[in-house]
């Protein structure tokens, strides 16, 4: 008997298979694409070579002044010099391990909920909740257990970006779900209040809300009761967000079936229990993602209390680069600013969509 | 009468949850009115003792600042209610022109997210994930300082062909100013828009009755040039143009905008493209691939299946998450109040806030201003968006 040998397969043929077919076929699988390949070619050769020598090859890098900088390229000796300002604004430099260890704390903090076998969740999500405010404002704040006292008039960088990120969001966040089950109340009087609430704040910019707070505010109070600038901001921060949370809340609280509603009453459930153990554990579950998406629109404009002359990332970038000192330096200030700005907003929306599968149980009917 | 038995007569009594939903609503509005009144009590009582008089008597007053960019023509002798109305048109202007441009550059870069063409579909990606994650007023403050201001002085700008003149004072362009045949032609472009649309109902019904389809594009066209250029031929031209010219440091003659003007509406355009040209890709993206080739399969061909299959489908997806963008936008422009472009913001809520110190009049004004802008766009929007909604049988 002969045995039959094949002979090895042949290899694809280079038309439809390798480097060359795919860039036959997604570069230039028609006149029209070919001519559009080339333009972006051509667009990228304009845009990303000067930008390139600017902020990398014909940098300056090392040096203590503007007198350091001989190179054609970026200063990235200003940004070096004045980090410290850019991320603790004024607080004193002999303390700012305090702002670095309430960093660490909520890293460390969160960072079993991230952890898949860690199951006490929901306790010890809600214990971190109520402690670690407390303890982030004494630590920051200080003036207890011997910790010097550091006025808010002094923070500043991100820091306060972060601060007045977190805190607008956390006080947000009960006020725009009571809001939400408020606008979907069957009582009219509740209704109406929620739903002109929720309005006004999301049809006004957030810049006029900030002129509010910190003019305003003060004739509103009682004479003689003044508050600190930092904190009037964060009141108008938060009643802005909460408007802008409840819309998302109400959104998770329109996406679950009636038939949970229904259930939850035929269990003999009243409102507030049927709402706390059914309705609003499911829908908060639903709504993480856009949760984190007007997070990431907060932190965004949380650059907008420059106007009331708070001191942010952006303003400390703005208020160095009119440092005498440091003539025309706005660019290498505003790029450095926008790319502490593109990370953390790029990464919490990365992780949002990264939630959106994670969480998506299939609700859709 | 019969009396039902078995029914007891209801009494007043909190398990009954139609009285406690009556009481809870009472208790919220004696709440909500009393929070007000006792913020309007002490409101009344500080102002006193600052000596604030409210009212808005101070709108009457001589404002006796400049201002940089002014649509309606004013001097510093004119009242404050002129600023206020100054301030409104320069938040219209940065709005309209940002709403225009930011949905046809968002469009583009939304379809060129699809294209099948790699460089193309990966530009456009980074487009969006490098412009959405950055704070607006951080784009605009770049732009402005790191941009704009660092432009040559006049003498030096950048000329392109003796027209345009870009410098660190903004960019000079021709002025148009009215000739002769202004009006006739304005007229006549009238009379073309009314020939068009009566051209376009006889062609439908015609292709209604017979089924005869008629180049309702290239008939439309034709009328739209052939009208307004017979009206040039007998009235003259409609416009002259005024150049600039340099005389001394700064250009004298034809229009000029601003760099703050530039700066804002440039950062806000590119800005909110980003997040259209998003909902441009997901709403495109929402449109089954079977609606496609069903429209193939009927023998329509790429183009009209495009436009008569495709697109409204899409928009339906699109105009919702489109309008809250629109209205951003306009919420948006209010940044200007961080480089000093004079709009509602910066030049009423800022200067004539610090001026006048009426702060509670001033608020309540520029609030009710934005609150109007965004209601009327939400209404426009909606509008359109029931006009193109799916009727569901």
């Amino acid at each position: 008997m002969t045995s039959h040998i094949f002979k090895p397969d042949m290899p694809p043929p280079n038309k439809v298979f390798g480097p060359m077919a795919w860039m036959r076929a997604n570069l230039f699988s028609s006149w029209f694409n070919t001519l559009l390949t080339l333009l972006a070619i051509y667009l990228v050769y304009l845009v990303v070579p000067p930008i390139l020598h600017w902020a990398i090859l014909d940098a300056n890098w090392v040096g203590t002044t503007q007198a350091d900088c001989t190179k054609e390229g970026a200063c990235w000796v200003f940004v070096q010099q004045r980090f410290g300002q850019f991320m603790y604004g004024y607080y004193p430099g002999d303390l700012r391990w305090r702002v670095d260890l309430t960093v660490w704390l909520a890293i460390v903090g969160v960072a079993p909920l991230f952890i898949s076998r860690f199951k006490p969740k929901a306790i010890y999500g809600l214990g971190f909740l109520v402690l670690y405010p407390i303890i982030a404002f004494f630590l920051l704040h200080g003036g207890i257990f011997g910790l010097t006292n550091v006025a808010t008039s002094q923070w500043g960088g991100l820091m306060l970006t972060l601060v007045i990120a977190t805190v607008g969001i956390a006080g947000a966040l009960p006020l725009g779900i009571v809001l939400a089950l408020g606008r979907r109340s069957n009582m009219p009087a509740i209704r109406v209040i929620c739903v002109t609430f929720i309005e006004f704040w999301r049809g006004v910019p957030l810049i006029t809300v900030l002129f509010m707070a910190s003019v305003m505010l003060p004739l509103f109070l009682p004479e003689g009761m003044n508050f600190d600038k930092l904190l009037r901001a964060l009141i108008g921060v938060i009643l802005f967000q909460s408007a802008y949370v409840a819309e998302v809340v109400r959104g998770g609280l329109q996406a679950i079936p009636k038939g949970q509603y229904e259930a939850a009453a035929a269990m003999g459930l009243g409102y507030w229990r049927s709402m706390g153990l059914v309705i609003l554990p499911q829908a908060l579950k639903l709504v993480i993602p856009g949760i984190v998406n007007t997070f990431i629109a907060l932190f965004k404009d949380t650059s907008l209390v420059i106007i009331i002359g708070l001191f942010d990332l952006l303003n400390s970038v703005k208020q160095a680069a009119a440092d005498p000192k440091w003539l025309g330096m706005a660019t290498e200030g505003y790029v450095f600013a926008a790319l502490v700005f593109w990370i953390f907003c790029f990464g919490m929306s990365r992780y949002s969509i990264h939630l959106e599968h994670k969480l998506d149980t299939g609700h859709k009917r | 009468m019969q009396t039902q038995i078995g029914a007891p007569k209801q009494k007043l009594s909190f398990s009954d949850p139609k009285v406690r939903a009556w009481l809870f609503q009472i208790i919220t509005i004696v709440a909500v009115v009393s929070l007000g009144w006792y913020l309007f009590n002490n409101t009344q009582t500080n102002l006193q003792h600052r000596g604030i008089t409210s009212g808005f008597d101070f709108l009457e007053r001589s404002a006796g600042f400049g201002i940089a960019q002014h649509l309606i023509d004013y001097t510093e002798s004119d009242s404050y209610a002129r600023v206020f109305v100054i301030g409104l048109l320069n938040t219209l202007l940065v709005t309209v022109i940002g709403v225009v441009l930011a949905t046809l550059l968002g469009f583009i870069i939304g379809v060129a997210r699809l294209s099948p063409n790699w460089m193309i579909n990966k530009l456009a990606t980074v487009y969006v994930e490098v412009f959405r994650n950055i704070p607006p007023l951080l784009q605009i403050l770049f732009w402005y300082f790191a941009v704009f201001l660092t432009m040559p002085l006049p003498r030096n700008s950048h000329n392109l062909g003796d027209t345009f003149f870009m410098s660190a004072r903004g960019l000079n362009m021709p002025a148009a100013l009215a000739a002769d045949g202004f009006w006739p032609f304005v007229a006549s472009v009238g009379v073309a828009i009314v020939a068009i649309v009566l051209m376009a109902r006889w062609a439908n019904k015609r292709f209604e009755a017979t089924g005869v389809p008629f180049h309702k594009f290239w008939a439309g066209l034709a009328l739209f040039i052939v009208i307004p250029a017979l009206c040039v031929l007998i009235f003259g031209v409609p416009l002259h143009w005024e150049m600039p010219r340099l005389a001394g440091f700064n250009f004298v003659g034809g229009w000029v905008l601003i760099p703050e003007l530039l700066a804002l509406t440039l950062a806000l355009t590119v800005y909110t493209a980003a997040f259209i040209a998003e909902i441009v890709r997901s709403g495109i993206e929402s449109v089954s691939h079977g609606q496609t080739e069903a429209a193939r399969s009927l023998g329509l061909r790429p183009g009209p299946t495009l436009r008569k299959v495709i697109i409204p489908q899409a928009l339906r997806v699109i105009i919702p998450p489109l309008t809250s963008q629109y209205l951003n936008l306009a919420k948006n422009s209010s940044l200007a109040a961080g480089i000093g472009y004079p709009e509602m913001v910066s030049l009423f809520a800022g200067t004539v806030l610090n001026q006048t110190g009426q702060a509670i009049e001033v608020i309540a004004i520029t609030m009710s201003v934005y609150l109007a802008i965004s209601i009327s766009i939400s209404l426009l929007m909606n509008w359109y968006n029931k006009r193109i909604a799916l009727i569901e049988r």
